[in-house]
């Protein structure tokens, strides 16, 4: 399981540092520059300083919700529609070769 | 011949068909308007090269006697969310300045089969982050009332297109407040309808579980005739509610004579406004006088709203915006290194994502990630659930809810853009609307010493929008809000 | 040599992850088709393109085949499962997420019997979960290209418990998967096509202990032959570094089949954290206890029961049900041979030896076969009524794969009919006996040898169409003279 159960109200101040906020940026694939780091690792401690405030709420044994409906999944009867022709979904590409999306060598 | 620049959507809709005037001309009276005040105003991103042809579709049809649906010829502005096949849509952001989609929304299919003319695209707060306009990719948006002013986010664009009359209404969205907000501060009839109501297939996706589209008008009947147009179950969107959609604007009635109004004892304790805190009251005196009853109602935990609202959306957002990647479509950056995928990952997404968005996918992003996922998006999640059931209670003891909108009227352009937090803490009447599904509506209901709109909020039980458009009907009529003045452009 | 004793002092621990494409005609979340032999990106769409806006929709038939499967391999089916987004960026992941399962599944708590060496085997099945598959990058120098006709079509990923102790146990493990979704006609089963992908977990501890070391993955192995391979490879590297004292890294490894070696993947060192949290645009999947059973009850037979019924039935030996089970098609040809003939031996037989011969020979699958199981029935009757011997029969079996004609047909065409009739034998006989006066006096004298002699000439003469039980008793009276 990669959520683990880590209370972070529990530490001593949520504050974010920026080599945290640097390995936030790598796990969303944003490139920002130092200055932006810096701003952002501010900012989003006074904005998680004052959400430490849900901790007040007793949340035990509550269920999470999703959706704030109460409705369940409809399914889909396995039938092909085929709507557009590939060109269709390849015109925006940035770059392309054929039918194909042109991309840079993945790694692996 | 009718001012047109003064008629609703369904007097314009009725002459069309009536072939009183052509979808043509409507259209280009529409289009001239544009022309001349939106470099004044900067509403719109895209305006459609389509429209006047759209239009002639419309009168050809309605020459050969083919019926056409009730918005015939009526002109509509699509908050630039949307997608419009072959029509630019950008969200606002850098990363899509060059899309045009290969399919359309199902609320843009829908009104485009009702008759309706999409006039064009309209700005908004980058992918519907924002409540100001101000982070817009494409310059913000002056509000027609007053363009020192904020038109209010993140459906600013559609407000302000309206407000000004270049189009009759605007379709928004509305995550945490972006119709009902900017509606408040532009006088219009603004619903964001139950969660589920509204196909959200093919728009652009800010967070699932809260977005939902809407319209923004110039009337009761305006708002009601064209949510029953998009209302009802779409087989793209599993999240749409198989509900059947009443006929809204056949059904408002005027008769608010026992219906209970809930006032909940915490919102009024914010600190507001005194212009808004008058509004208010002037519009819980209007509604008692016709016979409505006012009861108490308790909401303790939507004081958590605006964080529970902030860390769903935020993490909800990380995931959808990974699609701009810049690999199939959107911006690519021409500044990473050769051959390397990840820089240019990196380097697509940090130029084409303005500051707001980055900002929120890094709180979101964090809110999911291992070690915090706990402690933020699931404790979110629950409290959601207890707001959300909380809601569920007060509606035993009252039909509707009423509140402020928002705890002051719009703000200046620049005022608030250094300070995120405070910005975020302003949403908070409107989200835990969002987090628990209910509609929710704007109603123009007076204005501010300075002059601006001020609109009044409702709130109703899952699907009974209905009681929405009664209330609305009663205050359109008695307080005359929307009516008794205009905008100053205009 | 088992591995028991091949490792020595090591035990080999070994759980397998296998990725079934459930055989769908529309993908896992969208309408697009999933039959792409066609060209680049031809059966893609806003939704598995993830352009913006679009929305997933789950495929009925695809959650029914995941609940058949979870059934059959003895899970408990969640009445109410979610879909969670996996996350992580890769250019043939449109979206930046996979939708898949995480902490509430549709299947769990399974388990898998089969008989390795002798022995019954049973192993745990964590889970078996629904998800998409991604699209295809083609690698190609200074770029890759992307092809999303794969994607989000759907998968069912089925997760072994760390049970299996030995390469070819692992591999019969994968094959009995394989065989039950075939028989659950779940899976096309297609392993070149990547239909039936196994990626193999395996660790190594001191025989005796009990705790977990360090796994490695090795991902997509496609063929069971490759799958015993690569784990017998990789047990033998771990057992080295262990003897030479160095620490097992976890990793991701790929198998080299031309080099029969495995080597780790190249990854960046950042860990994943894949953020996994129930997808928003999907509401939770709920089945009802009554879907659910009804499911139970239009299960088919599996493998293993078939298999034991086929012993109980038709008094069949162990080894034959078996190989007559081993395919579901194979055991429904087999089946109507039985109930065509009336003769269970006979057509297990014919089926084991002549028609697998065939196949086997023509590279046919058992559904491509000319002769169809009827007729070959129909043959096994004409010879337990005597029509035919069973020497002839070889001939109209030959006949029938050739030209498929009904064996009716070609016994009246070639005029194959067994002579039956004493008088004509007699006369064959007698013809025989005069034609050979030499032979005949050394058999009365004594030759006794010579019997054969005479049955062989008796038979040329008939064209092989007597009937050899006649022949023979015929042939002994009047040869006593």
């Amino acid at each position: 399981m990669a959520n683990s159960k880590t209370d972070p109200s529990s530490s001593a101040s949520p504050r974010l540092d920026k080599s945290t906020v640097a390995k936030v940026a790598e796990l969303s694939r944003l490139k920002l520059s130092d200055a932006e780091l810096e701003s952002i690792a501010q900012q989003l401690s006074m904005v998680l300083a004052n959400f430490e405030q849900l901790a007040q709420v007793n949340t035990q044994g509550v269920e999470p919700m999703v959706t704030p409906t109460d409705l369940t999944l409809r399914l889909r009867e396995d039938r092909v529609e085929r709507r557009e022709p590939a060109e269709a979904f390849l015109e925006n590409a940035p770059d392309r070769s054929g039918n194909l999306f042109k991309v840079p060598p993945v790694v692996g | 011949m009718m001012d047109l620049t003064f008629a609703t959507c369904s007097e314009v809709g009725r002459a069309v068909r009536d072939r009183k005037v052509s979808a043509v001309e409507v259209t280009r009276h529409f289009l001239k308007r544009i022309g001349e005040l939106d470099p004044k105003i900067g509403a719109f991103t895209t305006v459609n090269s389509r429209a006047e042809a759209q239009a002639a579709d419309v009168d050809a049809r309605l020459a050969r006697g083919e019926a056409v649906g009730p918005l015939a010829g009526v002109p509509i502005a699509i908050k630039d969310l949307l997608c419009t096949k072959g029509l630019r849509t950008t969200a606002s952001s850098k990363i899509l300045a060059n899309f045009i989609p290969p399919y359309s929304a199902t609320v843009v299919r829908r009104l485009e089969e009702a008759g309706a003319i999409c006039i064009g695209k309209t700005s908004l707060d980058e992918f519907g982050m924002g409540s100001s306009n101000e982070n817009s990719a494409f310059g913000s948006v002056k509000n027609p009332w007053n363009p020192e002013y904020v038109p209010g986010g993140s459906s600013g664009g559609s407000a302000a297109s309206v407000a000004a009359r270049m189009a009759l209404a605007s379709i928004g969205t509305d995550t945490g407040g972006s119709i009902r907000q900017p509606s408040s501060f532009c006088g219009l009839f603004g619903i964001k309808p139950t969660y589920g109501r509204v196909s959200r297939y093919g728009i652009i996706a800010f967070a699932s579980s809260l977005d939902q589209a809407g319209p923004m008008a110039l009337s009761t009947e305006d708002a009601a005739l064209i949510l029953e147009v998009i209302s009802g179950r779409c087989e793209r969107d599993s999240t749409s509610a198989d509900v059947s959609v009443p006929q809204f604007s056949q059904q408002i009635s005027d008769q608010v004579k026992g219906l209970r109004i809930g006032l909940p004892k915490q919102y009024f304790a914010e600190k507001m406004d005194a212009d808004v805190e008058r509004v208010t009251r002037e519009s819980i005196e209007a509604l008692k006088k016709r016979g409505a009853i006012l009861v108490d109602v308790e909401l303790p935990l939507v004081k958590y709203a605006v964080p529970v609202y902030y860390l769903v959306a935020t993490s909800e957002a990380s995931s959808n915006l990974a699609r701009y990647d810049g690999m199939r479509f959107g911006h690519r950056s021409k500044n990473a290194t050769k051959g390397d995928l990840d820089d240019l990952y990196s380097s697509s997404r940090g130029e084409g994502f303005g500051p707001e968005v980055k900002r929120r996918i890094m709180l979101g992003t964090y809110a999911l990630s291992s070690g915090y996922y706990d402690a933020y998006y699931q404790k979110a999640s629950q409290v959601r659930r207890l707001i959300r059931d909380e809601f569920t209670r007060a509606f035993t003891q009252c039909d509707v809810i009423l509140s402020p909108v928002c705890t002051s009227p719009a703000f200046k352009i620049g005022e608030r853009i250094n300070d995120p937090l405070a910005m975020y803490l302003n949403d908070i009447f409107t989200t835990s609307t969002n987090l628990a599904g209910l509609p929710g509506m704007s109603v123009p209901a007076g204005f501010s010493k300075e002059g601006l709109p001020i609109g009044v909020q409702l709130m109703a039980p899952h699907f009974e929008e209905s009681r929405l458009f009664n209330v609305s009907s009663v205050l359109e009529k008695d307080l005359g809000a929307a009516k008794s003045r205009r905008p100053h452009v205009i | 040599m088992s591995s028991e004793t091949r490792f020595g002092a090591y035990e080999p621990v070994i759980g397998i992850e296998i990725h079934v494409q459930l055989q769908t005609r529309s993908k896992m979340f969208c309408t697009d088709s999933t039959a792409f032999a066609s060209g680049d990106n031809e059966c893609v769409c806003e939704v598995c393109t993830g352009m913006p806006g679009a929305l997933p929709t789950v495929n009925r038939t695809a959650i029914e085949y995941a609940v058949k499967t979870g059934l059959a391999l003895g899970c408990s089916i969640r009445e109410k499962s979610v879909f969670s987004r996996k996350q992580y960026f890769y250019p043939d992941l449109p979206k930046g997420y996979q939708i898949s399962q995480f902490d509430l599944p549709l299947c769990e708590n399974g388990r898998v019997e089969f008989v390795y060496n002798g022995s019954k085997k049973s192993i745990e099945i964590i889970r078996a979960h629904v998800e998409e598959d991604a699209g295809k990058s083609t690698h190609q120098g200074d770029c890759s290209l992307i092809n999303l006709n794969r994607a989000s079509v759907p998968l069912l990923e089925i997760v072994s418990g760390p049970d299996l102790r030995g390469p070819e146990e692992a591999a019969e493990y994968a094959r009995t998967v394989h065989k039950m979704v075939q028989y659950l006609e779940v899976c096309d089963g297609n392993l070149e096509e990547g239909s039936f992908r196994c990626d193999c977990n395996v660790s190594v501890r001191k025989r005796g202990e009990t705790k977990l070391n360090t796994r490695v993955e090795i991902k997509n192995i496609n063929s069971f032959r490759f799958v015993e391979k690569a784990i017998e490879y990789e047990i033998l590297r771990q057992i080295d570094a262990m003897e030479s004292g160095e620490k097992i890294r976890q990793e991701t490894r790929l198998y080299d089949p031309d080099k029969n070696r495995t080597f780790a993947m190249r990854s960046k060192e950042e860990a994943h954290d894949y953020r996994y949290f129930p997808d928003p645009d999907l509401l939770p999947l709920v089945l009802t206890k009554a879907e659910i059973e009804s499911m139970r009850a239009k299960l088919p037979e599996m493998p293993l029961a078939r298999a034991a019924r086929f012993q109980s039935e038709y008094k069949l030996p162990e080894y034959d049900s078996q190989v007559l089970t081993a395919e579901k098609d194979l055991a429904d040809y087999f089946e109507k041979v039985v109930s065509a003939s009336g003769n269970a031996k006979a057509a297990s037989n014919w089926v084991m030896t002549e028609l697998l011969r065939e196949l086997n020979d023509s590279k046919k699958t058992v559904s491509q076969s000319p002769i169809p199981a009827e007729r070959l029935g129909q043959m096994i009757a004409l010879i337990d009524k005597g029509t035919i011997s069973g020497k002839i029969a070889k001939t109209v079996f030959a006949e029938m794969w050739t030209s498929g004609k009904a064996p009716e047909v070609i016994v009246q065409e070639k005029g194959l009919v067994q002579i039956t009739d004493t008088s004509a034998i007699e006369k064959s006989i007698d013809e025989v006996l005069a034609a050979n006066p030499k032979e005949l006096a050394d058999y009365r004298g004594g030759k006794e040898k010579l019997f054969g002699f005479f049955v062989g000439q008796v038979m040329k003469a008939t064209k092989g169409q007597a009937s050899p039980d006649m022949v023979n008793q015929m042939l002994k009276a009047k040869l006593k003279g």
